[in-house]
């Protein structure tokens, strides 16, 4: 089944406006891992028939990484920027699978004059699961499998968004199991405040290793996050121990698609 | 009368020497930034009662929240003996309160031996964990020195102030049924719980000389040892047990999520992206104020992080969750607020001498913490969230990045690259910004 993504500008040239903006970010674009996340959250979008549209072309990073590495500059002229297309667009809300641009979108734009709803795509699935147009038999693939769940800084301690991946794991009849460190106490996958374009600093161990060795402790098959960059540093966390074969490491929303064979 | 004239000049010395540092202190806090946390009162009243008050956050960690309850329960309880020894003392009276009060006077001062009871155990179960437990976070290298030293001589204190409450009761307890207590030439007991055991067992046993010696070395001591305690503190990571109050007010009620926007940049920006913008027309008021982006020094820090170095105790929470930290990176978040406390005294006594605009030629960045440190952080709040009074050291990180970065241009090399990806293609990495709809094409 090929993806309908429709973008801004032809929706617009249609006359038409989409319910809600999907706001790819860069990972969801360009990174490999991170595309087949975008595709999953799409087609689920396809398959609930939601009125969505992309920027597309149009969509520029969000200046996340630029501010937390202390380039306030970079970062207000990518915002001011990205401001100017969404409001020239009426854009009023906005669901986007990296946490990291849903802080800024959320909490940073609304003082340069960018005021939208802004979601993490958990807490869309989760309201189409609750209103009926996203229906999962039996779980699906995941049905009593051990999954436990990392969470992403800034959906979690940021946003204080805990529930609405968690409650989508146990639409999937799966064991959720927590690790020692989660929620608000959760610990970070290494990549937040520019690290992820970084070597890091000298130390005894990788943020991502100490990290991968609490989802090992659950004897999870499944370690499931909900942020592209957490994705990376969790699969090469996995990598790091040979134990790829044994654990996979996916976003929410995949697991999602995949339950509901999509 | 003798006792009275210097039990108010001790007062006098005590409260007067306190209310000068106090001064000091609040000059120093004022060198920061302006930042506005008045808003929403009605939440920050809440935040401070449930926080400093209610001692929310200690319990995310049930042992050490729990001794330190005793302790705390214990201190704010006793203040009302204190009242108590402040009106004996400058009146010549014994005892003032215990005829008014009665029964109710006998259930408080039973209710503060047991609470002291249970925080001299606690004082203990500090002191062993610290020196013999040796918990990681409580012997990290940067406590090394004075920081250990100032741990341990609070709890002495502790330990020597709770023994003077006992010495006191138990005296005068005795006393009391030896018929010479100063209250009543009647003999009896007061029933004080833990101090009618005392007075009752050895106590009695000696003279009354001796017990009317002993009731005056702890009555004596404890006073001594409250005004000590009170001049000590603004010297001290103790100060907390004042400050936890106004710096939990004043907490950040944003989501932690949202650093703050640089208004001096916004300005900025908005002339770049407007062409039809009056580059003479731009807010002078705005542009005064900033002298360089970013903090260099403690004076480029807000007057919130300023009370946040001076607010905390070094318990290290912060730093025992930070994934720097942990995995053997320099960065430690409570190395931060002491840093910036240390570097705010040197600065503050430097000005009172020097004059203000004198320069030491020092900097908090550069000096006190180094490039490393700030570069380690992942952003990801745990010290912020750890912190039991709300401390942020987060901020102080971001804005001595925003320093080095926007100031000096030293970074690493790699996110000089990846900062020039974005302003070049709108994306950290080297991929056209045509190229951002491919994937929907894809297999």
């Amino acid at each position: 089944m090929s993806l309908k993504v429709p973008t801004m500008a032809e929706m617009t040239a249609q006359g038409e406006t989409p319910d809600v903006l999907f706001w790819v970010g860069c990972a969801g674009s360009f990174d490999d891992r991170a595309k087949k996340i975008t595709k999953a959250l799409v087609k689920i979008l396809n398959h609930c028939n939601v009125k969505f549209a992309v920027l597309g072309t149009e969509e520029s990073c969000s200046g996340d990484p630029a501010k937390r590495a202390g380039n306030e500059f970079t970062f207000q002229m990518q915002a001011m920027m990205n401001i100017q297309v969404l409001n020239g667009y009426s854009v009023n809300k906005i669901v986007t699978a990296c946490p990291h641009c849903f802080n800024t979108l959320k909490n940073e734009y609304p003082e340069l004059g960018g005021n939208y709803e802004v979601i993490h795509h958990t807490q869309l699935i989760q309201d189409l699961i609750n209103t009926g147009k996203l229906a999962l038999e039996n779980g699906g693939v995941y049905k009593g499998k051990k999954i436990t769940f990392h969470d992403p800084c800034y959906l979690g301690r940021a946003n204080d968004v805990y529930d609405a991946p968690r409650e989508l794991i146990e639409k999937l009849d799966a064991e959720l199991v927590e690790m020692k460190r989660c929620k608000s106490n959760g610990l970070c996958c290494g990549a937040g405040g520019a690290q992820m374009f970084k070597e890091a600093e000298k130390g005894n161990k990788e943020v991502n290793i100490e990290r991968t060795e609490d989802a090992f402790e659950t004897n999870s098959e499944i370690i499931a996050t909900g942020c592209p960059f957490c994705n990376t540093m969790m699969t090469d966390g996995v990598k790091n121990f040979n134990k790829e074969a044994f654990v996979q490491v996916l976003d929410v929303a995949e697991l999602i698609a995949n339950a509901a064979e999509l | 009368m003798v006792s009275s004239i210097l039990f108010v000049l001790l007062s006098l010395i005590g409260i007067g020497f306190f209310t000068f540092n106090i001064l000091k202190i609040r000059s120093n806090i004022k060198l920061g930034r302006k930042i506005d946390r008045t808003d929403n009162p009605s939440k920050r009243w809440k935040t401070m009662l449930l926080v400093a008050f209610g001692q929310k956050k200690m319990f995310s960690r049930p042992i050490p929240a729990l001794l330190h309850f005793c302790v705390y329960a214990a201190f704010v309880i006793t203040q009302i003996e204190l009242i108590e020894i402040f009106v004996d003392g400058i009146s010549g009276n014994h005892r003032v309160f215990k005829e008014t009060l009665g029964g109710f006077y006998t259930f408080t001062i039973s209710f503060i031996e047991i609470l002291s009871v249970l925080a001299l155990l606690a004082t203990f179960a500090f002191l062993s964990r610290r020196n013999l437990l040796k918990l990681p976070r409580l012997t990290m290298q940067e406590l090394a020195g004075w920081p250990k030293k100032d741990a341990n001589l609070i709890l002495i204190m502790e330990v020597v102030l709770v023994c003077c409450i006992f010495m006191m009761n138990g005296a005068d307890e005795a006393l009391y049924l030896k018929g010479a207590s100063h209250y009543t030439a009647e003999a009896g007991s007061y029933g004080f719980t833990i101090s009618s055991i005392l007075g009752d067992s050895f106590l009695v046993n000696l003279s009354i000389e001796n017990l009317h010696l002993i009731e005056r070395i702890g009555w004596w001591g404890h006073i001594i040892m409250v005004f000590s305690f009170l001049n000590y503190l603004p010297y001290s990571k103790h100060f907390h047990i004042l400050l936890a109050f106004p710096n939990t007010y004043y907490s950040n009620l944003e989501k932690k999520g949202k650093f703050n926007n640089m208004e001096s940049v916004t300005a900025e920006v908005a002339l770049m992206l407007d062409p039809t913008a009056d580059p003479y027309a731009t807010n002078s008021e705005s542009t005064a104020e900033v002298l360089r982006f970013g903090a260099k020094d403690v004076t480029d820090l807000t007057w919130k992080n300023l009370l946040d170095a001076y607010s905390c105790t070094e318990c290290g929470r912060c730093t025992s969750s930070c994934p720097a930290n942990i995995t053997g990176k320099k960065l430690s978040p409570r190395k931060i607020m002491m840093d910036t406390r240390d570097r705010l005294t040197e600065v503050g006594d430097a000005m009172r001498k020097h004059g203000k605009d004198y320069l030491d030629g020092k900097s908090l960045l550069g000096d006190y913490i180094t490039e490393e440190e700030v570069w380690a952080c992942t952003s990801c709040n745990a010290c912020v969230q750890e912190c039991p009074i709300n401390i942020d050291p987060l901020s102080i990180i971001l804005d001595l990045r925003r320093n080095l970065v926007m100031e000096e241009s030293k970074m690493p090399a790699e996110l000089a690259g990846m900062l020039t990806n974005i302003e070049n293609n709108g994306a950290p990495w080297q991929f056209s910004q045509n190229d951002r709809l491919n994937w929907a094409s894809e297999d």
